[in-house]
């Protein structure tokens, strides 16, 4: 287990809720959670259990109903915050949002863009990267995930799998605190679940601070340091993956594992 | 009906038809030009959806796409330019200007109203993740509709704007109504000169097919091309 003192909290999520239609739909139902740097936590749960939803608020693609995402000491869940000279600032999400990178379901790569513009967009337009830099770096990343070859190739021209893992570095091309995962493998070809799998499974062990939505079992048991079990909005259970996978207490989660393993 | 004599005399006048065509190519091309401001600033009004703009937007979309081009040709000309002392100059040495520019500004705001449309509909094409993609990477809100959705947008838009322009070359001829000098006004001229009709009728129809026909084939030609070249899924 680790000491106290390397546990350090990135993520602190308090009674996050989110309401739609006044109320009556509860996606997100007081959500609180304490996400540490070096974490990888999987989250897993049967659909509109609200997983996707707790991950999207993370970074404010959805705006929470209600409670607080303190992440590097601001609530971000504000519109605003009060700075060490005691006032109030209005909060620019943009500063935050580049410093958590997120990987989707769809891979939504720029389809106008080549495989490099697409990894050097960001960090030319946000971090004001030299275009050199920001291409040698990428190229750095794309050579990485096996895909050095496709620097000059269009999104169309390439896979599933490999969109995928172009989406990743180029999320890590801002050199994020933490990386979010919004089911990474769910819209690809079985064949390509596990290429992506890998390059995820390497992020693990380089020490990045993940959160991955996911229905891939044997991968969250196996990468997962932390799982958490959404239902209805809520955590109903979390452990680690021996707990969790083999010795679970909570019935919903009992039925949920019957299912899918 | 048509007769060798009656061309032989229509074309006595076939520099009213020259003088036409050059007229109602740069109506059009005007009309195209502040067609499309008039309808990214109502389009972009009525994305953003800043109170009132979107509802005035909304409002004058729906005012000019209910109502018929004679009426708001009319209103501009008698009624807004009713009262304004245009300087008559001549444009090309034929064009009467204080004619012309309500002219140009009718069809515009006209057209405006069906482009902001298009271009609405193009942005809006564009998938919701594309966006959230792009500011999960850090990008503003700003940043974000230049890089990445506008660019993408454009593939969609530019071809049924094209489409408008054939379909201004030929509505514009509503604006021989205010003695605008275009193909229908040469039809008109000829028409009181020689007492003929079906001859200068026939000559505008083959200027107006000239005009549009070739347009429109371009246009397809160049939008086959775009939809080869590289995109996504």
């Amino acid at each position: 287990m680790p000491t106290e003192e390397n546990k350090k909290v990135i993520l602190k999520v308090k009674d996050l809720k989110k309401h739609y239609t006044g109320g009556e739909i509860k996606a997100l139902d007081g959500v609180t959670i304490d996400i540490c740097k070096g974490d990888v936590v999987v989250v897993i749960g049967p659909s509109g259990s609200g997983k996707s939803t707790f991950l999207r608020s993370l970074n404010l693609l959805e705006q929470p109903t209600e409670g607080s995402i303190i992440f590097d000491g601001v609530d971000i869940a504000k519109k605003k915050y009060r700075g060490e000279d005691g006032k109030f600032h209005r909060l620019n999400i943009d500063e935050y949002r580049k410093r958590m990178g997120m990987v989707f379901q769809h891979f939504n790569l720029f389809p106008h863009m080549t495989i490099m513009d697409n990894m050097t967009l960001a960090p030319i337009k946000v971090k004001g990267m030299k275009k050199e830099d920001a291409e040698q770096k990428a190229q750095g990343l794309l050579n990485r995930v096996g895909l050095g070859d496709r620097a000059g190739a269009y999104p169309s021209q390439l896979s599933g799998g490999q969109k995928q893992r172009v989406a990743i570095v180029r999320a890590l091309m801002m050199e994020p605190d933490v990386m979010l995962f919004d089911e990474p493998t769910s819209a690809l070809d079985p064949e390509m679940v596990g290429e992506v799998l890998e390059v995820m499974k390497e992020l693990a062990h380089t020490g990045m601070t993940m959160i991955i939505v996911t229905h891939e079992m044997g991968f969250a048991r196996e990468v997962g340091k932390r799982i958490i079990f959404m239902a209805d909005g809520k955590i109903v259970e979390q452990g680690g993956p021996e707990e969790i996978f083999g010795n679970p207490k909570n019935p919903r989660l009992q039925a949920f594992l019957k299912k899918v393993l | 009906m048509l007769s060798a004599a009656g061309f032989e005399k229509t074309f006595q006048y076939i520099d009213l038809f020259k003088q036409g065509v050059i007229c109602t190519v740069s109506l059009s091309v005007l009309t195209v030009v502040f067609g499309f401001i008039i309808a990214l600033l109502l389009a972009i009004a009525r994305i953003t959806k800043i109170h009132p703009l979107d509802y005035i937007a909304t409002g004058y979309v729906e005012v000019f796409r209910a109502t018929p081009m004679l009426v708001q040709l009319f209103i501009v000309y008698y009624v807004v330019f009713g009262n304004v002392s245009l300087p008559s100059f001549k444009l090309f040495g034929f064009i009467r200007f204080e004619r012309f520019l309500p002219g140009v500004v009718a069809l515009a705001m006209n057209s405006g109203a069906y482009l902001s449309e298009i271009i609405r509909a193009g942005i809006q094409s564009i998938d919701k993740g594309q966006i959230e993609a792009s500011r999960s990477l850090g990008l503003s809100g700003f940043q974000t509709m230049k890089s990445v959705v506008l660019p993408q947008a454009i593939r969609t838009i530019l071809p049924p704007i094209a489409n408008e322009f054939v379909t201004i070359i030929k509505e514009s001829s509503i604006c021989y109504t205010i003695g605008v000098q275009d193909i229908m006004y040469a039809v008109s001229a000829t028409k009181g000169a020689t007492y003929r009709i079906a001859e200068p009728l026939v000559i505008a129809t083959l200027v107006y097919f000239c005009l549009t026909f070739p347009t429109s084939k371009i246009i397809a030609y160049f939008e086959r091309r775009m939809s080869r070249a590289d995109r996504g899924e």
